[in-house]
């Protein structure tokens, strides 16, 4: 009798096949494409349908990412460093969907600066990744606006200007959760995926995703080993979801609890156990501790769970706006007749 | 020899004798802007309608907060022609820096109302001056000092009622329809009028032009182009308004701001539309994007410079086949100089607007009325195209007041377009988002959010093949080309069809125009036959163009198009159209010098372009 292979399934009865995208075209260890393997899973794991998703991307290799997760989602590959405005435009239009932005440094800090910067300001619900290498991929390895001062090209050139670090500008104009991570970093880069969907805000994730081809060599500051020798993370994060009706007993006195949105719960453990991610100044505070210390800084930098979002802010009626029925949007002929008297 | 003498078929009656002349002349009020004189001009523009006369009112005013001169023309006309006319009769000159100057344009028997300390009545014997003491009439009835800027403007309305022969029961109902029936502002202006009025009777005596009553504005309304825009947008069923501000557009959305907190709030105060504030035009046109794709009916308004920096997303627009809803109120070029003033300039920067091969239909609305009809008729366009289109309207629409006709409801349910539910994906099974299943070059589109798990297409460039997967495979870009070609065609059948005027059978001559340019070709067309000369006339509404353009040029030995720019921008689009041996029966008349257009520019061109 021939039977069936298990197939492990999530929460609401789909399996990981069910969540992830077509076979990557992007260099063999590229960091981009570990990143797409967590978003699978964290997707997986919170048991999200794939159907409420819709994958954004601007222009680049991180951009042709969304082809590579997800692929039950609706996804949008939109014109170089204008993802937000494609974004906030669908986060109006359908408040009900979860919306991931997948961006590169040149996509986000020099092309995409003016509208990543009033996304972050507007606190629009979304997780905006940016896959950060520090150089232009697809263009073939120009220095990026966040690569840093005195990092090396492949051909020696010296980048002598300083980076954007698109973090601290993140914290600064109000997005409600910001973090570092590290490709290589699976665990940390897991757990604030899956708190990212549990947030309501904005969530500014730049993960330093090192380019194989452009950036791993001696001298880049984005490279595999840089990252290996000069990571330093905040703490160790362990993400309890809502739906998961756990309550784990932190010893006192060994980190940080934090409550998100939906109830979720993050403790923030182990290294740096008095830095308390919910005060902003002294999220800005360490960032800029780090700069002046050449220290590849991850985890948590800032979370405020309780800000209203763009689309809380808007006051919109429950259901889409883009699927609302005629007798809502088009006002009877009573309306126009009074309209009509006024100008009379 | 074009020796012509259009100018007494214009109705303007210049000759310096006593004739009374009834409903048919211009005023011109000089002031600076920032003083006011607005709800002046628009009192004197309602009394006039009130009293039943066809009359149209223009304001030609600067890019500035206040301090530049400003000019606004009201038009009296019996024959219902509202073009800006080339001459006033009566000058209301209240900006000492241009009076000299505005006095030295006027025709001999026409009339200036100025303020005493200007001293103009030397300065010419064949006008007649009517030197009014603003300051001492004012004075009384200003309850504060700084009103008295404000109400001399109502003081000059008051003078014109009796030098007019103004009713003044209607002028009172004007003010207090200004002021929204606010009893204090209504009071103090009722008596500044009152002021100038009395003034102006006991002291002058009546010109010989006059407004008489007439019954010609039953069911007629006063309203501005991008207020009628706004509730076309309205009545559209818009629920998605991202934008940002630029002269002449800002008050289309303004107005539709106000409408939709009206109108589109539910019982517990929620809104059923969102206006985003955008940081530039390129955001806006990419929140329009993002809501259509999401099936919002989306929209914003720009002016040229804005649709300059949409290029790239109308570009993707095209190529991912979204829907967008652009309102362009066109004005003179790009930065500094003169934002204010109206063009039609815009025509071949938007309809191929961006990179590659694309192309996008436009509406051509000529009148208010339009404005309301096209502001809803763009989104069932929008969304049946699947793809950006844009609202060409211009500054002398959109921010000039016109008696319009009251709007019409729609009759036609609102027309979404092609997309597929998830109930249609549960009998279909699935579905390839570019392929032409009906062969209009329209595919059907899903929407982010159908609970399908084939619901998900991928929205990207041009490189994509019927499936909407990636493919930089040759000849997936020529399918999709043609593809969209052959949606263009479609298009064609289903924009606004243009109307046209047949003079008399046979006529050898055609105009073609569109948009604010109609109300000069219009009466340019009475111009010409009353010198004997036949015109048919073809009123565009729309790009692409249907079959009728091609046949009516065919039919006349030259065809007019009139158009307010320097490059014939409209003629190279019917070029590009119609069969090359037709193109020599094209010929052109333009102008672009900031103002509206006048119907004795386009008689004349044409008198002396037949001449030749």
């Amino acid at each position: 009798m021939a039977t069936t292979p298990v197939v492990k399934q999530n929460r609401i009865g789909l399996s990981v096949i069910d969540y992830r995208g077509s076979k990557s075209t992007l260099c063999a260890g590229c960091g981009h494409n570990a990143i797409s393997e967590r978003i699978i899973d964290a997707f997986y794991d919170m048991g999200i349908e794939p159907e409420h998703v819709a994958k954004l991307s601007g222009i680049g290799c991180s951009s042709k990412s969304p082809a590579y997760f997800l692929s039950r989602a609706h996804s949008f590959n939109s014109v170089h460093g204008r993802m937000p405005a494609i974004a906030t435009g669908a986060a109006v239009a359908n408040h009900k969907m979860l919306y991931i932005g997948v961006s590169g440094d040149g996509d986000t800090a020099s092309i995409g600066m003016g509208q990543f910067v009033h996304l972050m300001r507007r606190n629009l619900p979304m997780i905006y990744i940016i896959e950060d290498n520090g150089v232009y991929g697809l263009t073939k390895g120009q220095f990026s606006a966040t690569a840093d001062l005195g990092s090396r090209l492949k051909s020696g050139t010296v980048n002598e200007l300083p980076a954007i670090d698109t973090c601290a500008l993140a914290i600064e104009l109000g997005a409600t959760f910001v973090a570092r991570s590290f490709s290589g970093d699976k665990k940390q880069l897991a757990a604030l995926l899956k708190a990212a969907i549990a947030h309501n805000g904005t969530v500014l994730l730049d993960v330093i995703s090192p380019c194989v081809t452009f950036n791993d060599h001696e001298g880049s500051t984005k490279s595999y080993k840089f990252m290996k020798d000069h990571e330093e993370p905040l703490h160790d994060i362990n993400f309890v979801p809502a739906f998961e009706e756990i309550d784990v007993e932190y010893e006192e006195g060994t980190g940080v609890d934090i409550e998100l949105h939906d109830g979720s719960k993050m403790h923030l453990s182990k290294l740096e156990e008095d830095f308390n991610p919910t005060n902003r100044i002294e999220a800005l505070k360490r960032l800029a501790e780090a700069r002046e210390n050449n220290e590849v800084l991850t985890g948590l930098f800032y979370l405020n769970a309780n800000q209203p979002s763009f689309t809380d802010r808007l006051n919109l009626v429950d259901h889409p706006l883009g699927t609302l029925p005629q007798e809502t949007l088009r006002p009877g002929k009573a309306v126009l007749d009074a309209l009509m008297d006024e100008y009379r | 020899m074009a020796s012509i003498d259009v100018a007494l078929n214009q109705g303007t009656d210049s000759r310096e004798d006593r004739e009374l002349v009834v409903n048919n002349f211009s005023i011109q009020v000089a002031t600076v802007n920032g003083s006011g004189s607005q709800s002046a001009n628009s009192v004197l523009l309602r009394t006039i309608f009130l009293m039943g006369v066809p009359v149209s009112g223009k304001n030609l005013f600067p890019s500035n907060i206040a301090g530049l001169p400003t000019w606004f023309t009201i038009r009296v006309s019996k024959d219902g022609y509202v073009a800006r006319k080339r001459d006033s009769e009566i000058l209301v000159a209240m900006n000492a820096e241009t009076a000299a100057e505005d006095v030295s344009k006027l025709k001999p028997g026409s009339v200036v109302i100025f303020d005493e300390p200007l001293k103009l009545e030397g300065l010419r014997t064949d006008v007649e001056f009517y030197a009014i003491p603003f300051d001492k009439l004012v004075a009384p009835v200003a309850p504060e000092p700084k009103l008295k800027k404000l109400l001399r403007n109502m003081v000059y309305v008051g003078v014109l009622a009796h030098l007019l022969k103004l009713e003044m029961p209607e002028l009172e109902t004007a003010i207090s329809k200004q002021f929204s029936g606010k009893k204090r502002a209504t009071e103090i202006n009722v008596a500044a009028a009152h002021a100038g009025y009395e003034y102006a009777v006991a002291n002058l005596k009546q010109t010989r032009f006059a407004v008489q009553r007439m019954n010609e504005n039953a069911d007629k309304i006063i309203i501005d182009g991008n207020t009628a825009g706004a509730m076309g947008a309205l009545f559209g069923g818009v629920t998605v308004v991202p934008w940002y501000p630029i002269t002449p557009s800002s008050s289309l959305i303004e107005s539709l701001m106000e409408l939709l907190k009206e109108h589109r709030v539910d019982a517990e105060g929620r809104a059923t539309f969102a206006v985003v504030q955008a940081e530039d035009e390129l955001a806006a046109i990419g929140m329009v994007l993002g809501a259509s794709w999401a099936g919002a009916r989306a929209m914003t308004a720009t002016a040229g410079p804005g649709i300059s920096l949409m290029a790239e997303f109308t570009g993707l627009g095209y190529y991912a086949e979204i829907p967008a809803v652009i309102w362009n109120v066109q004005r003179v070029g790009p930065s500094t100089g003169l934002p204010t003033r109206t063009a039609q300039g815009d025509l071949l920067s938007t309809a191929f607007l961006s990179h590659g091969d694309t192309k996008h239909p436009m509406l051509l609305p000529s009148s208010a009325a339009e404005c309301f009809e096209f502001g809803m008729k763009a989104f069932d366009l929008a969304e049946r195209l699947q793809t950006p289109l844009f609202v060409m309207s211009d500054l002398d629409i959109g921010m000039n007041n016109w008696v319009s006709e009251t709007f019409e409801y729609p009759e036609t349910p609102l027309d979404r377009g092609k997309v597929l539910s998830k109930e249609d994906l549960d009998r279909l099974g699935s579905f390839a988002r570019y392929k032409d299943v009906d062969g209009d070059g329209i595919g059907w589109r899903t929407l982010p959010g159908t609970e399908h798990p084939n619901a998900a297409w991928f929205a990207r460039g041009s490189g994509h093949n019927e499936k909407a997967q990636y493919s930089e495979r040759p000849e997936d870009y020529v399918n999709n080309l043609n593809r969209l070609d052959q949606k263009w065609k479609t298009a064609r059948t289903l924009v606004p069809a243009p109307v046209v005027e047949h003079a008399t059978p046979g006529a050898k001559i055609g105009i073609i125009a569109f948009g604010s340019s109609h109300w000069a070709v219009v009466e340019s067309v009475d111009q010409l036959k009353k010198k004997g000369v036949a015109v048919d006339y073809l009123r565009l509404k729309a790009y692409p163009f249907s079959a009728a353009v091609q046949e009516f040029i065919v039919s006349h030995d030259r065809v007019y198009v009139v158009e307010q720019n320097r490059d014939a921008q409209m003629l190279q689009l019917i070029k590009v159209d119609i069969e090359a041996k037709d193109v020599v029966r094209l010929r052109s008349i333009l102008n672009y010098d900031g103002h509206p257009l006048e119907a004795l520019l386009v008689t004349e061109s044409i008198v002396n372009q037949e001449a030749k």
